[in-house]
C-alpha cells in the first residue's frame, strides 16, 4: 500500500506542476498582447538567444550533417543505395535533426541561463524590487524572453538546417566522391515546402518551451544557492523533455499532412 | 497613515503573523524591532502586496491597499531592500532611475539620468559611480544606491528593510543619518525594520516590538527605555533571560 501511495503522490505532484506550468504559459501569452512592452529587454533577449547561440548551433549542425552523410552512405551501400545521401541528409536535417538538436542546444544554453538569472534575481529580492518599482515581473522578465525565443529559434533552426546540409555536402563531395553540382541539385529538388515549414514550426514551439521553462523555474526557485541550482537543473530537464515530446507530436501532425 | 488591522499570515504550520495591529501616522518614522524570523519583513511585504496576508486589512490613507489601481498605489512607495536588490545587468544610474525610464513616471532619458545623478549625490556618491555596475561597488555603496533608488521618484512612503545589516558601525551611522535626513526633508512616512538599536534611536519617531506574530509594545522612541514591557526590555538590553526564548 505504501509504494502505491508514494506513486500516487508523485503522479499528483507531477500533474500539479504541469497545471502550474500551463497556467504560467497562459499568463505569459496574455501579457504578450497587453502593454507596456519592454523593447530594450526584448532586443537584449534576441541578442542573447539568437546571435550568441549561433556558434554552438553552427558547430552542432555541421558535425551532425557530416556524420549523417557518412552513416547514410555506409547504410545505403549495403543495398546499393549510396546515391540517396543528398536527399536523406536534407530531409533528415530539415525535418528532424536540425530542429531537435537546435532545440536541445537552446535548452542547454538558454534555458539554463534564463533559469539561473531569474532564480538569482528572486533569491536576491530583485523580483520584489521590480514589483515595488511598479514593474510586472511577468512583463519585464518572461514576455521579452519567450517572445524573442519564439521568433529567433526558427531562424536558428533554419541556419542549423543549412549548415547541417553543408556539413553533409562537405563530407560527401570531399571524401565520398559525390559531384558538388549534382549534390546541390538533388538536395534542392528533393526538399518540399512542407519540410521547411515543419522545421520552422518546430523551432518556434521548441523556442517557446525552452524560454518558458527557464522563466517558470527561475520565478519559482527555492532559496539560496541550492535553490538556484535546483531551478536551473529542473528547467533544463523540463525543457529537454518538453522539446522531445513536442517533437513527437508535431512530427505526427506533419506526417499526416 | 498606514493602518494594519488583525493581519494573519501562515506558511504551512508556521504561523508568522497572528493578528498584527499597527498604525503609522502620516509623516512619521516607525521602526519595527524584533528577533529574527518574527515576521517583520513579512509585515512590510503585506503592506506592499508582495505577500498576501491570510486575513486582515491594510489601509493606506483610508483606502484598502488590496483594491484599486495597483500601479498608482505602488508609485507612492519607495523601498530599500536588505541586500540592496540592485539589478546586476543595469548600470547604477539606470538602477536609480528605473522608475523614471518606464511606466507612468517615465521621463526623457537625459532628464532621468540627471535626476539619478542628483539622487546619487544626495546619498553621498559622486557622478562617476553612475556608469558603474552594482557588482563593482562595496556593500556600503550598494546600500546608498539602493537608498537613492528608493527616493528617486520622491515617494510619500518609504520602507527600509534592515538598512544597516552587514555594514561597519561608521557606515551604519552614515546610512542612519541619511535616512533620517531624507525622511525629514521629504516629509515622507517611513517604516523601518531592524535589529540594530543604534539605528532605532537614530531613525525612529515611534517603535513597535514584534514577537510571536503580534505587536507586544508600541510607542514613542523617547518612552522606549521606561516602557516596563518585559519583551522590549529584554530586546533593548540584549539579555538571554526573559520572556523571549533564546536558543543556546
Amino acid at each position: 500500500m505504501r509504494p502505491l501511495a508514494l506513486l500516487g503522490r508523485a503522479v499528483l505532484a507531477a500533474l500539479a506542476m504541469i497545471g502550474r506550468i500551463a497556467l504560467f504559459a497562459v499568463e505569459a501569452i496574455s501579457h504578450i498582447l497587453r502593454p507596456p512592452f519592454y523593447g530594450r529587454e526584448f532586443l537584449s533577449a534576441l541578442m542573447n538567444i539568437g546571435w550568441l547561440s549561433l556558434p554552438v548551433v553552427g558547430l552542432t549542425a555541421v558535425f551532425t550533417g557530416g556524420a549523417l552523410a557518412l552513416q547514410i552512405y555506409a547504410g545505403g551501400s549495403r543495398f546499393n543505395a549510396e546515391a540517396v545521401v543528398p536527399q536523406i541528409v536534407a530531409v533528415g536535417m530539415v525535418r528532424e535533426l536540425g530542429p531537435v538538436l537546435v532545440g536541445l542546444m537552446i535548452a542547454a544554453r538558454v534555458t539554463s541561463s534564463i533559469a539561473a538569472e531569474i532564480a538569482t534575481m528572486k533569491v536576491t529580492e530583485q523580483i520584489d524590487a521590480l514589483v515595488t518599482l511598479s514593474t510586472h515581473p511577468m512583463k519585464y522578465l518572461t514576455v521579452p524572453r519567450v517572445l524573442a525565443a519564439v521568433l529567433v529559434v526558427p531562424l536558428l533552426v533554419g541556419v542549423g538546417d543549412i549548415i547541417g546540409i553543408f556539413g553533409g555536402y562537405a563530407v560527401a563531395t570531399g571524401t565520398l566522391g559525390f559531384n558538388p553540382a549534382g549534390y546541390i541539385r538533388n538536395t534542392v529538388n528533393f526538399l518540399e515546402p512542407l519540410d521547411v515549414i515543419s522545421s520552422l514550426t518546430k523551432g518556434a514551439v521548441f523556442g517557446f518551451a525552452a524560454a518558458l521553462m527557464g522563466c517558470y523555474h527561475g520565478m519559482n526557485s527555492g532559496r539560496g544557492a541550492m535553490g538556484v541550482g535546483r531551478a536551473t537543473k529542473t528547467a533544463v530537464e523540463g525543457a529537454a523533455i518538453l522539446i522531445l515530446a513536442a517533437n513527437f507530436v508535431l512530427t505526427g501532425v506533419f506526417f499526416t499532412l | 497613515m498606514i493602518e494594519m488591522t488583525d493581519i494573519r499570515k501562515s506558511f504551512g504550520s508556521n504561523h508568522v503573523l497572528r493578528g498584527l495591529n499597527l498604525s503609522v501616522p502620516k509623516g512619521t518614522s516607525m521602526v519595527i524591532i524584533g528577533g529574527s524570523g518574527t515576521g517583520k519583513s513579512i509585515a512590510l511585504k503585506c503592506v506592499l502586496g508582495l505577500v498576501k496576508q491570510d486575513s486582515g486589512t491594510v489601509m493606506v490613507d483610508g483606502k484598502d491597499a488590496s483594491k484599486g489601481d495597483r500601479d498608482a498605489f505602488l508609485a507612492r512607495f519607495g523601498m530599500l531592500f536588505q541586500g540592496g536588490a540592485l539589478f546586476d545587468s543595469l548600470p547604477v544610474w539606470q538602477n536609480v532611475a528605473f522608475r523614471l525610464l518606464r511606466g507612468s513616471l517615465k521621463r526623457p532619458h537625459d532628464e532621468a539620468r540627471a535626476i539619478a545623478i542628483e539622487k546619487l549625490r544626495r546619498v553621498g556618491l559622486k557622478a562617476d559611480v553612475a556608469d558603474r555596475f552594482p557588482a563593482e561597488l562595496s556593500g556600503g555603496m550598494q546600500k546608498r544606491v539602493g537608498l537613492a533608488r528608493a527616493i528617486a521618484a520622491e515617494p510619500e512612503i518609504i520602507f527600509f528593510d534592515e538598512p544597516t545589516t552587514g555594514l561597519d558601525p561608521i557606515m551604519s551611522g552614515v546610512i542612519n543619518e541619511l535616512i533620517r535626513e531624507i525622511v525629514v526633508e521629504m516629509g515622507a512616512t517611513a517604516m523601518t525594520i531592524t535589529h540594530d538599536m543604534t539605528s532605532v534611536r537614530a531613525i525612529a519617531d515611534n517603535i513597535a516590538m514584534l514577537h510571536e506574530g503580534v505587536i507586544q509594545w508600541t510607542g514613542p522612541v523617547a518612552e522606549m527605555d521606561q516602557s516596563g514591557n518585559p519583551y522590549l526590555e529584554q530586546f533593548i538590553q540584549g539579555k538571554a533571560d526573559g520572556p523571549i526564548e533564546a536558543v543556546r
